[in-house]
Formats: structure tokens, C-alpha cells, sequence
């Protein structure tokens, strides 16, 4: 019966409102700090850490250029705050040896291995699954009972 | 000195322990059906043959016999079509609903609660069956994959299956079943490298989100509407990443003096995954006011408020207006023991929906390491303290020092459990009620003043987010 998922952690949305561990990989929308009708889309894949960023309109990011940028580093802080950072770690299979697991220790490991940059190309579907993720928030309540939410109980787990 | 309620109000734990006949056969059958879905159906082994016959075997008495049996040999030989996967579907919860039956009236005995009486259901309305067809493919994919064979391209065919049915209320629940399955999916691939398969659950998602594919299946018509006083027992809320739902449960008495009922009353809410745990209570606090008359121990009175067969109100406000304070504990003592249970809708029947109110006093608190177990007239009750929600003030440690309860007693795992709804303990000689619900229409607390705080901000953010870059 128990959920297979612990529930996420909560955390301050301001910086980064997106972030999942989905497709293979770490991805995610981080809010520009100059501009608010801009977005960052970076993500990290799972084993091979390829890294990308780019704007919602699809600019790559000056910061990404051979290296995890700022961006991809609050990504990785943020997802570590609301899954866990063993979950993190798990997901994208980074062997951090004897360390402790943090979103410091989880970006350097992978930083260590020398990722390459991933093309672009993510970041069109990322970007379309934040928005469906928003949309959430439009969809009325109902009171038609869903008994099948029976399968999905509160837990004092937490990621 | 005697206890006052020595008839209906105390409750025969010891019939609770008592062997069900034929169970584990029962069982036994679903579980040889819910293997074969482990490596899937596209080219099935002989052990998924004596599976599939092995569930096709248990139902061959009943009026299903001969699809299933079909079923499962078109699906042994891997060539089941969407109807086929159905009908396997199909005799699983049959057969669970077999079980959810026989614990129900061992339940009932235990309780010594009356059952109402099976209405006839009303015809449900049917629905546009595209989507339903779309989900029902999805499944059957699922289906031949296996769970050890899913796959990202496997599991995101649901995606947009869901958010095409989110927005249709006659959809909702199906969509809600899928959303939260796929993301225990999404979160478990790729199925080749899974540890541990949840076998039994996924098994259950999977075969009542194949029912709910069948138009009119999902329907739940109102027979009938209710007038009178409705006096609320506890909330026990369900949540996964991107839904919660509340359900309240308690005691309608009729205004035409006809015999106190036990109902429900729910509202869900699709939510983003990062509102959890007290955050959802404001996405459900404004569509229902019960949840405000729970926080506030009021009754409330209804008039022609639409109720299912099962007992299920169909709650709209304007059927509602607060009414006077009633304490839970003492519509638990008074009221509970004679209300009349209702009869589960035959597709509902299965042994994780039962969630049967009772109140429990004079017990003894067994703890040790990890677990929590009522000692109840001698007979041990094990206590489901994870399903005490963290969105509410109520703690495994307050159970554990308490002495009277409000729960509802599960099945899960092959044994029955408590949920803790409310407990009441005793502080500087005095009883104090601590409720899990007690957030529900709003609270002062400290620590859940800041939750909700919290959650508030995160929904501004999205909805600032969502303003500027949705529709674009």
C-alpha cells in the first residue's frame, strides 16, 4: 500500500520554480535575475552529466560554455532541497565515494568527470512540461470523491 | 462501576483476528496474476501461462468465466487485444472485491454496526470515449512492457492522456489515478534496474485504471439528497505529487427521523508537487466549508445535499450553513455506535477502501522500536501512526499517550490497522482532543501558520510564473 515516492520537501520557489528528476535527468527553470519575462531551461543527464541552458526563447546561456553554470548549480541546490540529496545522487548516478552528499559535493563530483556541453534540444520539452506543471494551478477543485486516492495515503516520510 | 456503552460503542477486536475463509486463495490467485505483469505480456513465458490460468481458474464460477478465460490465453500466447486486457483487469477486482466482502462483514460483526441496504445503481452517464480509448491503450502498453520492462518512452504516453482530462470533471478521476501512477512509474525507470518491484500496488493502479477506461465506470450518480445534521468525525486526507484530497468522515442524522447514517464528504484539488503537506489545505479549504465547521467543532446543516449509494455527499455550499458546536468525541461515543454503514458500489470493492470509523477507549499502548499497537480488550490492534498527515497537529507521539480515539480501521498487508483520526490525552489533569483535521478550515498554530505561509508564497510565485509565461 505505501506510496513508492516519499512527498516532495517544500521550498522557496523565487529563484528556481521548476525543477524534476524526469526523462533521464536533472532538469528544471531557473528565473533570470535581470529580467523577468526571462527563463533559464538547464538540465544535467543522468550518467554522463551533459549539461545544458538556454533561455525560454532559446538562447544558449553565456554561463554554460564548457562549464555547469550558475544556473545549473542552483538547480542542482534546489533539487537537492526538495528530494533529498540521496535521491539526487541516486538519480543521476554520481559516485561521490567516501563524501557526503550535497549539492556541493553532487556538482563537483560530476564537474570532476569532465561533462560535455548536450545540444539544446531538451530544452523545448522541459520548458512545455513547466508549463502543464503551472497549469495545476488552474484546474478547479472538485468534490466528486476519487476513491482511488485511497492508494495514495499521507506519510511522515520525507524525501 | 459498569461501562455505560457496553453494547454497540465497544468494539470485538478479537473477532478482528479471526482466519477468513477462503482468503488466501483468493489472494493467492491475484498475486499469480500480478507476477505475470512483472516481466509483461509481449512475449510471455510459461509461467505467465499458469498465471493468467491461474487467475482465469479463479473466477471460472462466476459470470466472467468465459471472457477471462479467453483473456487469458490470447494474452498467454501474446496476442491479447485492449478488450482483453480488460477482462484480466476485470476478474482481479472481482476477485478483491471478493475479499473487501468478506472483511466488511467481519468488520460489521467486530463494529456491531447495521449495514444499509444495496441500492440499485443509477445509470451513470457516459462520456466522450476517445480519451478513454487513449488511457486504455496506454495501459495495455504498460501491460506488455512489464513493469521491469517500462521506460521513459513508455511511461510519458500518459502525459498527455491526463492533461487532456484534468480539466473535465467527469474525467477527473481516472486522470487522477493515472497522473499519480505515472509518476511512481516515471520516478522507478528504467524497470530493468528496479530492486524491488511494489507488485502488489502497481497491480492494483494499473487493473482499476483499466476498469475506469469502460465508459460510465467512473460515474458516481446521486440517488437521492440529504437533509439534516451533519456531525463530523474526523478528515483523512491523501496526497500525491500532483493531487490531495480530503475526505470527511460523519454522522448525517436525517431531519424526517429516520436512522443516523455514516457518510462522507470529500474535495480534491490537482496541485503542483511543490505545495505538500499543510499547503494543500488552502487549495481545498474555499470548495468545501465542512472543512471550516471541522476546524471550528460545529456540526453543519444540510438541506438537499446529493448523496451517492455508498454514502458519498456530493457537496456544493449552498446545500450547507454552519450549525451548532458538536464535539467529534461525543458524536463518537453517542451517535457512531448505531449509525447505519453504507454498501460499497461493486467496482469500489476492494480491501484498501475500506476505512471503517470507530472510537476506541480504554486501551492499553503497546510501543516498541517502530510500532504503535492498541491493546483492545486483550486483543492487539497494530496502529497506523505514517498516516497521521504532517499537515495536521496531530503526532504518533500524542497517540501513544492517549486514551481514547477516533480512527479508521484498514486492511493492509493481511491484517487489519488503525489510522488515528483524533485522540484525546490527558494534560495537567485535564483531556485535551487533538485532531489530525484540525487544520483543515485554517489554524493559529505556530508551526502551521508558518506551512502555510510557506505554501502561499510558493503558489504566488507559480502564479506570477504562470501569468507571464503561460498562453504565450
Amino acid at each position: 500500500m505505501a506510496r513508492v515516492v516519499p512527498p516532495a520537501r517544500p521550498r522557496k520557489l523565487a529563484k528556481v520554480p521548476f525543477v524534476e528528476l524526469a526523462d533521464g535527468r536533472l532538469q528544471g527553470v531557473v528565473s533570470s535575475g535581470s529580467d523577468i519575462e526571462r527563463v533559464y531551461v538547464s538540465s544535467v543527464a543522468a550518467g554522463t552529466y551533459a549539461f545544458a541552458c538556454s533561455t525560454n526563447n532559446n538562447r544558449p546561456c553565456g554561463g554554460a560554455r564548457g562549464w555547469f553554470c550558475n544556473h545549473i548549480r542552483a538547480l542542482i541546490t534546489e533539487a537537492v532541497l526538495q528530494y533529498g540529496a540521496e535521491r539526487v545522487t541516486r538519480y543521476l548516478r554520481v559516485d561521490l565515494g567516501d563524501e557526503q552528499p550535497t549539492a556541493h559535493t553532487i556538482a563537483d563530483a560530476m564537474t570532476a568527470t569532465g561533462p560535455s556541453e548536450a545540444s539544446s534540444t531538451a530544452a523545448a520539452s522541459v520548458f512545455s512540461r513547466f508549463l502543464r506543471h503551472l497549469a495545476y494551478l488552474e484546474l478547479a477543485p472538485s468534490t466528486l470523491p476519487v476513491p482511488e486516492m485511497q492508494w495514495f495515503p499521507p506519510t511522515r516520510a520525507v524525501a | 462501576m459498569v461501562p455505560a456503552d457496553q453494547g454497540g460503542g465497544v468494539m470485538r477486536a478479537d473477532l478482528l483476528a479471526e482466519p477468513v475463509a477462503g482468503l488466501e486463495e483468493a489472494l493467492d490467485a491475484v498475486e499469480a496474476f500480478d507476477r505475470v505483469l512483472v516481466s509483461g505480456l509481449l512475449r510471455p513465458q510459461p509461467a505467465q501461462a499458469a498465471g493468467l490460468a491461474e487467475l482465469a481458474g479463479a473466477v471460472a464460477g462466476s459470470p466472467l468465466a468465459s471472457r477471462v478465460a479467453e483473456a487469458a490465453e490470447k494474452a498467454a500466447a501474446g496476442t491479447a487485444g485492449e478488450d482483453h486486457f480488460v477482462a484480466l483487469a476485470a476478474a482481479r477486482v472481482a476477485l478483491l472485491g471478493s475479499v473487501h466482502d468478506a472483511l466488511t462483514s467481519q468488520l460489521d460483526e467486530a463494529t456491531g454496526r447495521p449495514r444499509g441496504e444495496e441500492a440499485a445503481p443509477a445509470p451513470a452517464e457516459r462520456h466522450a470515449v476517445n480519451l478513454l480509448a487513449a488511457a486504455r491503450s496506454w495501459l495495455c502498453d504498460l501491460a506488455r512492457a512489464g513493469w521491469q520492462g517500462i521506460d521513459h518512452d513508455v511511461v510519458s504516453g500518459a502525459a498527455q492522456v491526463v492533461s487532456a482530462m484534468l480539466p473535465d470533471p467527469a474525467f477527473r478521476r481516472l486522470a487522477t489515478v493515472l497522473d499519480g501512477f505515472a509518476a511512481e512509474l516515471a520516478a522507478s525507470c528504467p524497470g530493468a534496474s528496479l530492486d524491488q518491484v511494489p507488485v502488489r500496488r502497481w497491480a492494483d493502479l494499473w487493473s482499476r485504471a483499466a476498469l475506469l477506461t469502460v465508459p460510465g465506470a467512473a460515474g458516481v450518480p446521486a440517488i437521492g439528497t440529504a437533509t439534516g445534521r451533519l456531525l463530523p468525525l474526523g478528515v483523512d486526507l491523501h496526497e500525491h505529487a500532483t493531487a490531495a484530497q480530503a475526505q470527511v468522515h460523519a454522522v448525517f442524522e436525517p431531519a424526517d427521523g429516520t436512522a443516523p447514517r455514516l457518510v462522507r464528504a470529500t474535495v480534491s484539488a490537482p496541485k503542483p508537487d511543490t505545495v505538500v503537506g499543510v499547503g494543500v489545505w488552502q487549495l481545498l479549504r474555499p470548495h468545501m466549508s465542512l472543512l471550516t465547521a471541522v476546524s471550528e467543532g460545529r456540526s453543519v446543516d444540510l438541506v438537499d445535499m446529493p448523496i451517492t449509494a455508498e454514502g458519498d455527499l456530493l457537496w456544493s455550499d449552498e446545500h450547507a450553513r454552519p450549525g451548532e458546536p458538536a464535539d467529534p468525541f461525543a458524536t463518537a461515543r453517542v451517535a457512531l455506535p448505531t449509525a447505519v454503514a453504507p454498501v460499497t458500489a461493486p467496482l469500489d470493492r476492494h480491501p484498501a477502501r475500506i476505512a471503517v470509523p470507530v472510537f476506541l477507549e480504554g486501551y492499553e499502548v503497546h510501543t516498541d522500536d517502530e510500532s504503535l499497537t492498541f491493546a483492545v480488550a486483550g486483543h492487539a490492534l497494530a496502529v497506523d501512526t505514517d498516516r497521521v498527515p504532517t499537515a495536521g497537529p496531530l503526532t504518533p507521539e500524542a497517540v501513544a499517550a492517549s486514551h481514547a480515539c477516533i480512527g479508521l480501521v484498514r486492511w493492509d498487508a493481511g491484517a487489519f490497522r488503525l489510522q488515528p483520526l483524533a485522540v484525546e490525552t490527558t494534560a495537567r489533569k485535564k483531556t485535551v482532543a487533538v485532531h489530525a483535521g484540525a487544520w483543515a478550515g485554517g489554524t493559529k498554530d505556530k508551526a502551521g501558520v508558518k506551512a502555510e505561509k510557506a505554501a502561499t508564497d510558493a503558489v504566488a510565485v507559480l502564479r506570477e510564473r504562470a501569468g507571464r509565461l503561460l498562453r504565450k
